[in-house]
């Protein structure tokens, strides 16, 4: 057969005149109405942009400033008050504590209710006037090296500034005594230190809500979900079937994770490795009740996805993992507290880092229950029972 | 197996005046029926005609807008747990899981149920449907009679007390829809009761009563030769040639409701028998065709049915 005649047979069914593009622009036009139609998905285009802009522009900040301080001062003198009025003029502390005990002084750094500690020795002002150069102790929670460093960093010269207009010492060459910054749990301060296990509770965030996040709004397009409703099951079993093979899965990646990290990046766990599993475990199973809960809510799997993600860059951004969380305007530290993670990695960092027991992490143990309750109960009210 | 609290213990399914809506368009209309009690109830009518709908809220998986009843004894807006617990419900689409096999599928039901020995009531269920040597198989790689058994061995598997069937037939062969209903007919006979819809008019004429709905409205119902009998039509069945032709001439004459061809004969209805007679008059001593006063099949009176309610309906 020539070319000429399979071209003569072609004729019986024209190609229209710019075929490709026709058929791009019906299959462009389709999805923009359904894109339309999908109203969640359309409002996640504009949201997500605005507000993750807006949310980290402005709660951002790798400088941070007014970090709380505790203080242990040992002598009420007129130096040590300018002293500490210097520090605090530096803008970096801020004092919320003012304790007398050494023992309450570190019970606070390991709590992680202060990120640093100022101790005032006795007999300060008078070793000063005899030019002994005394140690003024700044002890700082390195865990973060981020958040200390620039703190430490520039402590001597901004005292000395502070101090030179206000003590009449003349302007000596050097301060009349001397700081000795300690960067206690991360003295090399290696970030790794810090990074790791922040990873494990941000690995674990990530995947936790994907598993969940789609159970429900699956068994909908798989057309499932009716056969399920017309058998005798309560919200709160299918809640429980479909959180509790997770937890397992979790748990399994979560010891995988903290074993890479102890083998491979030397990331020591100085507290108890049962505590640690076991609120590694309360803090898997949070996620799940959350991604659940989205999967309550939303109506496809592409919509949970777009959840998950809306939860999945605050808790990045704002739990202290990526920056300090101290460092953050309050508004946003609040928004952080109503994260997982933000607990999870206060938790993860004081047990690895600074061995803390139980009595240290009361605080976020039981914000993560709290978390958790409360999706679920949204996740059980949310979740509907017929097909109305 | 309880005792349920009902006032009329032979009555399986006793509603009243029940409607709902969807998005401010009426899909069931004041609808009222009674199932008695290891009867096969067939529910007829088109698509949409809202038998899905009256199906859910038999079982508990929509509210009824207005509208109250009992089903096996128990309030539909009450006890939907205690209803679902005896009732067994196919779904129009297979809605087992497709990632799950066989096996699998029917455990789950049964562990979901609380039946005691999960492993061996599904063992005897693929018995019992025909699926062994199958048990292995993934529900989604089935073919369609093959799902359509297995999704009746899911929701009978729980031994319920009333099974809601929704268009358990559709897509599946001659032969499969034959051995279905015989299934159906040795369920019944064990005293269970069924409610199944369906489009086909066979399947219509295999079941104790028959209801028929459309347009959300319940039309007619009783057994297959009450509902013909009520309604009233009289069919002429004309054999003979050119019947094509016939068929057109006599379409929208006075009297004649309906005109449909079966296979080699023309079936002529009317509501009103003076002015069909009236009108076939002419034709009936032409040559070449046959003319004989017979029962309306209950197609026609489906078909009338669905006619009329356009009328009044839409």
């Amino acid at each position: 057969m020539s070319a000429t005649d399979a071209a003569s047979q072609d004729r019986g069914v024209p190609e229209p005149a710019f075929g490709f593009w026709r058929r791009s622009y019906a299959m462009l036009v389709k999805e923009f109405i359904q894109l339309r139609r999908d109203r969640v998905s359309f409002a996640m285009i504009v949201m997500i942009p605005v507000m993750q802009l807006l949310l980290f522009g402005y709660a951002i900040n790798t400088t941070p400033r007014h970090l709380p301080t505790a203080v242990l001062i040992q002598e009420d003198s007129d130096l040590a008050r300018s002293v500490l009025k210097a520090l605090e003029n530096t803008r970096y502390f801020r004092f919320t504590r003012e304790v007398h005990s050494v023992a309450e002084f570190d019970e606070l750094l390991q709590s992680g209710k202060v990120l640093f500690g100022v101790e005032i020795p006795r007999g300060f002002e008078r070793a000063v006037r005899r030019g002994d150069r005394p140690a003024l102790l700044v002890a700082a929670d390195a865990t973060d090296p981020v958040a200390a460093g620039s703190a430490l960093g520039t402590l001597g010269a901004v005292v000395q500034t502070a101090l030179a207009h206000d003590v009449h010492i003349g302007d000596p060459p050097q301060l009349p005594f001397e700081i000795r910054a300690h960067a206690r749990y991360n003295p090399a301060a290696e970030s790794r230190l810090n990074i790791v296990p922040g990873l494990v509770g941000t690995i674990l965030t990530m995947t936790m809500l994907i598993f969940t996040a789609l159970s429900v709004t699956r068994e909908i397009e798989r057309g499932t979900m009716e056969s399920l409703l017309s058998m005798p099951i309560k919200p709160v079993e299918v809640m429980f079937g479909k959180i509790i093979p997770y937890v397992i899965v979790g748990f399994i990646q979560a010891s995988l994770i903290v074993s890479i990290g102890v083998l491979l990046f030397g990331v020591p766990i100085l507290g108890s490795v049962t505590l640690l599993a076991l609120l590694t475990t309360l803090f898997i199973t949070t996620n799940l009740s959350i991604g659940y809960t989205f999967s309550t809510i939303v109506q496809n799997q592409l919509q949970a996805m777009q959840m998950s993600m809306m939860f999945f860059l605050p808790s990045i951004l704002l739990s202290g993992f990526m920056f300090p969380f101290a460092g953050m305007p309050v508004w946003a530290q609040y928004l952080g507290e109503a994260l997982p993670l933000t607990h999870y990695i206060r938790i993860v960092r004081a047990i690895m880092l600074k061995g803390a027991d139980p009595s240290n992490l009361q605080y976020d143990t039981i914000a993560l229950i709290v978390l958790m309750l409360v999706a679920m109960t949204i996740a059980v009210t949310r979740f509907r029972r017929t097909l109305d | 197996m309880n005792a349920a609290p009902a006032s009329a213990p032979d009555i399986a399914i006793n509603v009243e005046g029940l409607s709902k809506s969807f998005g401010g368009r009426e899909v069931v209309h004041d609808l009222s029926m009674q199932v008695k009690r290891g009867s096969i109830y067939g529910f007829l009518g088109p698509n949409g005609s809202g038998k899905t709908t009256t199906i859910r809220m038999l079982c508990g998986l929509l509210t009824p807008d207005s509208g109250e009843g009992t089903c096996l004894g128990y309030d539909i807006r009450r006890d939907a747990d205690k209803i679902k617990r005896q009732v067994g419900y196919m779904t129009q689409r297979f809605s087992l899981y497709q990632d799950l096999s066989v096996r699998e599928n029917l455990e789950f039901v049964a562990r979901l149920y609380g039946l005691r020995d999960a492993r061996s009531a599904a063992r005897d269920m693929i018995q019992r449907i025909g699926l062994n040597g199958r048990e292995e198989q993934l529900a989604g790689e089935l073919s369609g009679g093959w799902k359509q058994r297995l999704a009746l061995g899911a929701c009978t598997l729980p031994n319920p007390r009333l099974l809601l069937l929704d268009e358990p037939t559709a897509g599946v062969d001659p032969k499969a829809r034959r051995d279905f209903w015989n299934e159906i007919h040795a369920l019944a006979a064990d005293g269970l009761t069924v409610l199944v819809s369906t489009h086909y008019m066979d399947e219509a004429e295999r079941c104790h009563e028959i209801a028929y709905i459309a347009y959300g409205h319940l039309l007619a119902h009783g057994t297959v030769d009450e509902v013909i009998a009520k309604s009233a039509l009289s069919t002429w069945t004309v054999s003979g040639d050119d019947l094509n032709g016939l068929a057109a001439e006599l379409a929208g004459k006075p009297g004649v409701d309906m005109v449909a061809p079966f296979g080699t004969s023309l079936h002529v209805s009317g509501r009103d028998k003076a002015a069909l007679e009236a009108t076939i008059a002419p034709y009936r001593d032409k040559r070449g065709w046959r003319w004989e006063d017979s029962e309306p099949s209950l197609e026609d009176v489906f078909i009338d049915l669905m006619n009329r309610s356009k009328d009044n309906f839409q």
